[in-house]
This record gives structure tokens, sequence and C-alpha cells, in this order.
């Protein structure tokens, strides 16, 4: 188990992972004036993922906390996306009846 | 080990243990607005155009500077900076309430506009229209109440800090509210392309 | 040797009077308070259930009208599922003794625990006001079904509320023992060494942290559809029914699980210690509680069948339940091979836990029938179904309950009920069970639909089988509860060990102190099975 405090992040990191975040915004907005057909709404969610992935990891400080954090997310997003994938099991489906 | 016994690493992973169940909380509206996009994609386009590209950019800019500020409140008082703590931790409500007050004339915009769940002029936009507005209006309704509550979340703990029953040795009350704040910094970061940059 | 008043956490407290419980943080008082409160709703809801069987001894009507009875049966499901069997062994039980069972002096948040209390209470009154208030008692069932949920002018929105609030509490408890168990395990207390009751509880209590939220929304969701009719669940407004049922079971399956996994965990305490032999299997029993977590994740949709959704979800649905059998399967075997050239003792506890086996076992293979989608096109809504999830979770998680009252109320009160009246009781339960929901199964494979009013003639005979069944049923409950209850006032003294057991809370005094454990934190150095140099007190 870790140590119940970690180290301070030193503010320059928190800026520049700020700055990462606005110029991802900025790709989100540009990509999405451009048609790319069903692609457009996997392009926003891969940008929005790696944005959240920023937070998580280094706003949230999961860099610093123990495996069973990780764990934890991990397992969390699994059944988030059985939760998710298996509705659409029905909902693509419904039309081969 | 008494009753009195402190595990800070354990108030942090109850935290997190909470951020997944509010995950999942709105993982039940994105459930409703994936199936609703595959079915009504052009409608979705055709709504998502409706709303105000210039509103939703502003109010991301201003959540993720104040997922920073308040990340960089935890660091100040973990450095012992508490005076900087505090003027980072109201400027982080600062923008919570440019957000809402944003939030606030982007709805009243909308709803002079006679779109908002129920209306009648919005049901005869047709079912997918319908749709896009109903969840848009419950999901980021959703969210403005967490960022409320977040909000006061973390004015009772700069109170705490100014007081200082939150210190550079004890601050897990002002990470654990920091985390809670990030989480809709989270959920807006999946709000903001899926609303309201559909082409 | 009588003592008038109960010792240890009954006493000890920094507050005296009502406030040393309202306000406590200790987790045995937290825990007796939801005890007290679990079985108060329980005999609530027994009484809306023999009413609903009395209504149902012959066709037409004979008690009560048909929107009574509408709102009879969601009321008893309301206050049964969500204020009964979700909080009643995790919450009760769990709460007394995961803390002690890990050698831990309390839970990890001892005031969010209290406040999960409060949270529960509230909603237990919520639900209790929605009867009486508003445009009456909700008639929808307690699934809420849209559309009528949203249509119907009953109080939906308050006892929507009320399962909301419920839910919450659920959600803070689970938060709780994740964490407790992590962080709290006495020096000694490694993974293989925690007992099969906390490993139960550890898969439980994820599920109430990743399942429940999807209740929440879909009850607010239901809400906030009767407030705005914006047409979230209408298809004529680009929303979706069958959703609604989506998100619903996505929630409400795993709860099953929420509701059986401790019940089984009692189980396992149970079984070795009256067999005076280890668990058969430790590994694979506690594995296989993490596996029922997990697989009753994926197989929420067996439920609608009949609802209009997809063939190829179907299906899967159908394939995936079939997999939930298997570590269902492994923990009734392992419990048998414990049992198998065991010094068997039948004590009242013991007579609980084989009856919950036998229940158990007729209910998961009535599930099975239903999980097979070609049999359940034929029972969906039958009474069979009723009778089949009365046999898990009466049958399996009530008697569970009631073996979880004989085994440890001695050690919360120090004080023994009479062995013989509580085996008569037992006796009068279990056949009372049986004849009541075996007719009921019976009378829904001829075809009688649940939750109607009325009925064929040709269906009258099994329903007077099961409703006088439910006579001896509640003959049984009475009995067993006024010894229970006798007991704990004046029953003979029982010092820490009564039954022999090997876990930790035996360990210390009955009743267990404030903080559970004297100046010393325990240290263990061997397994919650190991019987070896365990002897049983005498009483």
């Amino acid at each position: 188990m870790t140590d119940d405090t970690h180290a301070p992040v030193p503010y320059r990191t928190f800026i520049l992972i700020w700055l990462a975040l606005l110029i991802l915004t900025a790709i989100t907005v540009a990509v999405s004036r451009v048609d790319l057909g069903a692609l457009n709404v996997w392009v926003a969610l891969g940008v929005a993922s790696i944005k959240s992935s920023l937070v998580i990891f280094f706003f949230m400080h999961l860099r610093q906390e123990s495996r069973l954090f990780k764990l934890g997310l991990l397992v969390m997003l699994m059944i988030l996306a059985v939760f998710i994938g298996m509705t659409f099991l029905d909902v693509l489906y419904r039309g081969a009846m | 080990m008494s009753i009195e016994h402190r595990d800070d690493t354990g108030a942090r992973f109850g935290m997190w243990l909470f951020l997944y169940t509010e995950v999942i909380l709105f993982s039940g509206l994105f459930i409703l607005y994936a199936v609703a996009l595959s079915k009504f994609p052009q409608d979705y386009a055709v709504a998502s155009h409706k709303l105000n590209v210039w509103f939703g950019g502003a109010n991301t800019l201003v959540l993720l500077t104040s997922s920073l500020t308040i990340a960089l409140a935890v660091s100040a008082i973990q450095m012992g900076r508490k005076k900087q703590c505090l003027t980072l931790c109201w400027v982080t409500i600062g923008l919570a309430i440019v957000f809402l007050i944003n939030k606030f004339f982007e709805w009243s915009a909308e709803i002079s506009h006679g779109i908002y769940p129920g209306s009648e002029q919005l049901a005869a936009m047709g079912p997918g229209v319908t749709s896009f507005f109903n969840l848009y209006y419950f999901t980021a309704g959703l969210h403005g109440l967490h960022v409320l509550i977040g909000a006061s979340l973390i004015a009772v703990v700069a109170v705490m800090t100014a007081q200082d029953k939150v210190t550079p040795e004890r601050y897990t009350l002002l990470e654990n509210s920091a985390l809670y704040w990030h989480l809709f910094d989270l959920v807006w970061i999946f709000l903001f392309p899926l609303y309201y940059l559909i082409l | 040797m009588k003592q008038t008043t109960l010792t240890g956490f009954w006493q000890e407290s920094p507050r005296s009077g009502v406030l040393g419980w309202l306000l406590s943080t200790d987790h045995k008082r937290i825990g007796i308070m939801y005890l007290g409160c679990i079985i108060t709703m329980f005999l609530v809801a027994v009484c809306l259930g023999l009413a609903i069987r009395l209504e149902l001894i012959a066709p037409g009507p004979t008690i009560m009208g048909p929107q009574t009875y509408n709102a009879t049966f969601t009321v008893h499901g309301v206050i049964m599922i969500f204020l009964f069997i979700i909080p009643s062994i995790p919450a009760a039980f769990g709460n007394l003794l995961l803390p002690i069972q890990i050698g831990a002096r309390d839970v990890s948040f001892p005031r969010l625990n209290l406040l999960s209390w409060y949270f529960y209470i509230s909603g237990a009154l919520l639900a209790v006001i929605a009867i009486f208030s508003g445009g009456g008692a909700p008639d929808t069932g307690w699934t809420f079904y849209v559309p009528f949920s949203t249509q119907t002018t009953t109080n939906v929105n308050l006892a929507a509320f009320a399962a909301f609030m419920l839910g919450f509490s659920s959600i803070l408890t689970g938060i709780n023992f994740v964490t407790t168990i992590h962080r709290l395990r006495a020096q000694g207390m490694h993974w293989g060494r925690l007992p099969l009751f906390v490993w139960t509880l550890y898969a439980t209590a994820w599920i109430q942290v990743l399942a429940t939220p999807m209740l929440g929304i879909t009850l607010v969701l239901v809400m906030l559809e009767r407030i705005f009719g914006a047409g979230l669940f209408d298809a004529a407004r680009g929303g979706d029914p069958i959703l609604f049922q989506h998100l619903f079971w996505i929630y409400s399956h795993p709860a099953v699980y929420i509701m059986i996994l401790p019940g089984m965990g009692v189980i396992s305490e149970i079984i070795p210690t009256f067999s005076r032999k280890p668990l058969f299997g430790y590994w694979a029993m506690a594995l296989s509680s993490l596996a029922i977590a997990f697989a009753g994740s994926l197989v929420w949709a067996h439920h609608m069948y009949a609802s209009g959704m997809s063939d190829m979800a179907i299906l899967i649905f159908s394939f995936l339940t079939f997999i939930v059998a298997i570590p269902s399967a492994i923990k009734i075997f392992n419990w048998i091979s414990t049992l198998y050239k065991g010094s068997i003792q039948l004590a009242p506890p013991m007579l609980h836990a084989l009856a919950f086996i036998f229940n158990f076992a007729i209910g998961g293979l009535g599930g099975l029938a239903l999980g097979a989608a070609a049999a359940d096109v034929h029972l969906h809504d039958t009474t069979f179904v009723v009778g089949h999830f009365h046999y898990t979770m009466f049958g399996g998680t009530g008697f569970a309950f009631f073996a979880a009252l004989h085994y440890w109320l001695p050690k919360f009160t120090g004080r023994m009920y009479n062995h013989k009246i509580a085996m008569i009781a037992w006796a009068l339960l279990f056949a009372g069970f049986n004849v009541t929901y075996m007719s009921m199964q019976a009378v829904g494979i001829q075809g009688m639909p649940r939750r109607y009013y009325d009925y064929i003639p040709d269906f009258q005979p099994l329903n007077m089988v099961a409703t006088v069944g439910s006579w001896i049923l509640a003959v049984g409950l009475i009995l067993m509860f006024a010894n229970l209850w006798r007991g704990c006032r004046s029953g003979r003294p029982v010092g820490q060990n009564p039954w022999g057991a090997a876990t930790l809370e035996w360990q210390v005094p009955s009743p267990p102190p404030l903080e559970n454990f004297g100046a010393e934190d325990p240290v263990v150095t061997k397994g919650p099975y190991e019987y070896q140099g365990v002897v049983a007190d005498e009483y």
C-alpha cells in the first residue's frame, strides 16, 4: 500500500496539462466541422477519452495512487462498456425481427 | 488502531468509489443518447445545429480552467501555501458561477424559442429532434445540478481551510472535493462534443 | 444466573438514552437499528402478502376491490424488495459482523454509515407516506414499467423517490464495505483468511456501487417524465419504452445478486460450523462469489424475452443466463461436500441453512427453465415466475436471514432462545413455504397469469392450497419471532462461543463491547474454518 499522502504536483505540470486540454478541445471543434460520416462521433469520443485520461491521471492524481485505484477504475469502465454494449445487442438487431 | 484511526488513502478510495456511482448515473442518459443517435442520425445533426456552439465552447473553457485551478489549490495546500490555496478555491467557485450564468442565458434563449421538454412546438419538430432536446435538457440539467453541489462543497472546504480545519497535514477533504469537481469536468468533456458538435 | 439487562455495546456509548442510538456511529448499534426496521417492514409486507393470498383463495372479489389489489401487490413488492431483502443481510448483519469478522473496530466511514441508515429510514417513511397520500397507493407493480407508470394517477412520484433514497442508502453501505475490507483488515487477516460471509459482502458491495446508480437515473427519469411529460419513453416522441426495461433491469437483475449473495455467505458460515469441518473448496467459494457478481451483470435482458426486443439479444442473454448457473452450482456442491462425513449437529441455524439449500436449488433450477427463451415465452408473467422468485428470494435469502438470526442473535444479545420451539417453527415455515409456492409454480404452468385479480375456476384448487400454505407460513413466522424475542429478553445467558465456531466474532464477549476488541488489536493466526482446539461453550 502507498503512503497516505503523496508529493505535491508542481504547478508547471498542471498548467501544461491544461494547455494540452485546450489544444485538444480546439481539435475536437475543428474535426467536427469536417464531414467524416459515422466516423465523426468516434473521433469526438476518442479525443474526449484522451482528454479524460489526462484529467484522470494528472488532475485527479491517479498516476500517484496505488494499483487498487487503477484496478477499480478498470472494473468500472468494463462494467460501463458491458451496460452500453449489451444494450446494443438488442437495439442494433431490432430490424431483424 | 482506534475508532479515531485516520486513513487518508481509504478516504480517497471511498471518494473514487462514489465517483464511479456518478459515472454510472450519467451512463444511463448516455445509453439513451447512443440508442437515439443510432436511430435518428440526421435529426440529431439538425437539432445539434440549433444549439449555440459559442455558449458550449465558452463553458468548456470555463470548466477546464476551473479544473486547473482546483488542481492547483490541492498542490498549494500540500506545499503549505494557504493563501494561494484559498484564492484558487474562490476562483474555482467563481468559474462555476460563470458556467451556471452562461447556462442560464443559453437555456432562456432556447426556452423562449419554445424548445423545452414537453413543449408542443418541440413535439412538432418530429421525434428525432424531440428526443435530442429531451436528453440535452435532462443531461445538462443533471450536470448543472452537480456543478452546483460541487461548488458548494468547495465553498465549505474553503471556509474550513480559512479556519485551519483543512491544513497541509490534513487536506483529504479538499482533495476529495477536487476529485468530485474534476468528475463533472470529465462529464462535460463528453457532453460538449456529443450535443454541440454533431455535424 | 439471570441478568435483566443487556451488556456490552448495549450499555457502552458516549451518549445515553435514545440519542445514544440515533447519533451512534457504532457499527453494532447501527446494525441493530437496521435489524429492527427491517424486521418491522418485513412483517408489514408479510401482512400484505397474506392479504393477496386471501384475495386469491377463490375467483372473483373476496376481501378487496381490484384497485386495492393492484396497490397491495405493488406495495408488497416495493417493501419486500427495497426495504427488506436488499438491506436485510448486508445492512443488518453486514454492519453487525463485517468489522468484527475482519478484526476491525468499526467500518471505514462510521458517520457515512449512520447517514445511510437515515437515508434508509427516510426512504421507508416516504414509501409509507406514498401509500396514504396523493392519488393513492402506487399500482404499477414494483417494477414501475412505462408507459403505465408515467400515466397512472396514483402516487408513483413519491414511491419512486423513496426507492431512489433507498438506493442511495444501499450505495453508501457498499462504498463503506469495499473500503473497509480493503483498508481495515487486522494484522494477519490476509485475503485467504477472510470468512466467506465477508467475501460475499465484498462481491455484493461492488454490485451495490456499480449497479444501483442505474436504478437511480431510471427512477429520476420516470419522475421527470411525469413532471414534464417529455416523452423520453414514448415511441411517438422519439423515445423507446423497451429502453426503460433495459435501464431498469441493468440494475434490478444484479440486484437479485445483492439479495442472494450475502445469504450464501451466511450459509457458508453455518454449514462448516455445524459439520465441524472446514469449508470444502474455500477459494472456489470465494471466487464464485465474484463470478456471480460479474456474470450477474451480463444477463439482465432475460427478464424481457416477451417485451419485443431483438431475437439476437434473446439468444445471447439466454446463453449468458445459463452461465450464471455455474458459480451458483459450485456453491451448492461445495456446501454438500462440506456436509459429507461431517459431524452434523442439527441446531436451528443449521436447519434453516439446509432449508436454504433445498429451496434455493428448486428456485435455481426454475430459473433455468425461465432463462431458456422457448420455455419462458410460455411461462412469462405467470405465477410460475412468482413462485420461482419466491423460492430464491424467500426460500433462499429469507431462510438465510432466519438462519442468521438464529446463529448470531445469541452473539449480540448474549442470550439463547428455546431450541425446541425454534425447530417447530422451522418445520412450520419449511412446510408452509413449500406448500404455498410449489402450488403457485404448478398453477403457473397451467397458465395462471401473475398480478391478476380474477381467474377461471379451474385454477381454484391449487390457489386454495397456496392460501392455506400461507397460513401455515404465518403461524411459523409468529412462533419464530416470538421465540427469538423471548430468547433475547430472558433466555439463558451464553458464553462467547456457543456454537464452537472459529471466526473472529466468536472470540469476543457476547454481546461484544464498544470497539469490539479490548485494548490490544487482534492478530489473526489461522483461517476462519480451522476448528482444531475450538470448543463450544456450554449454555
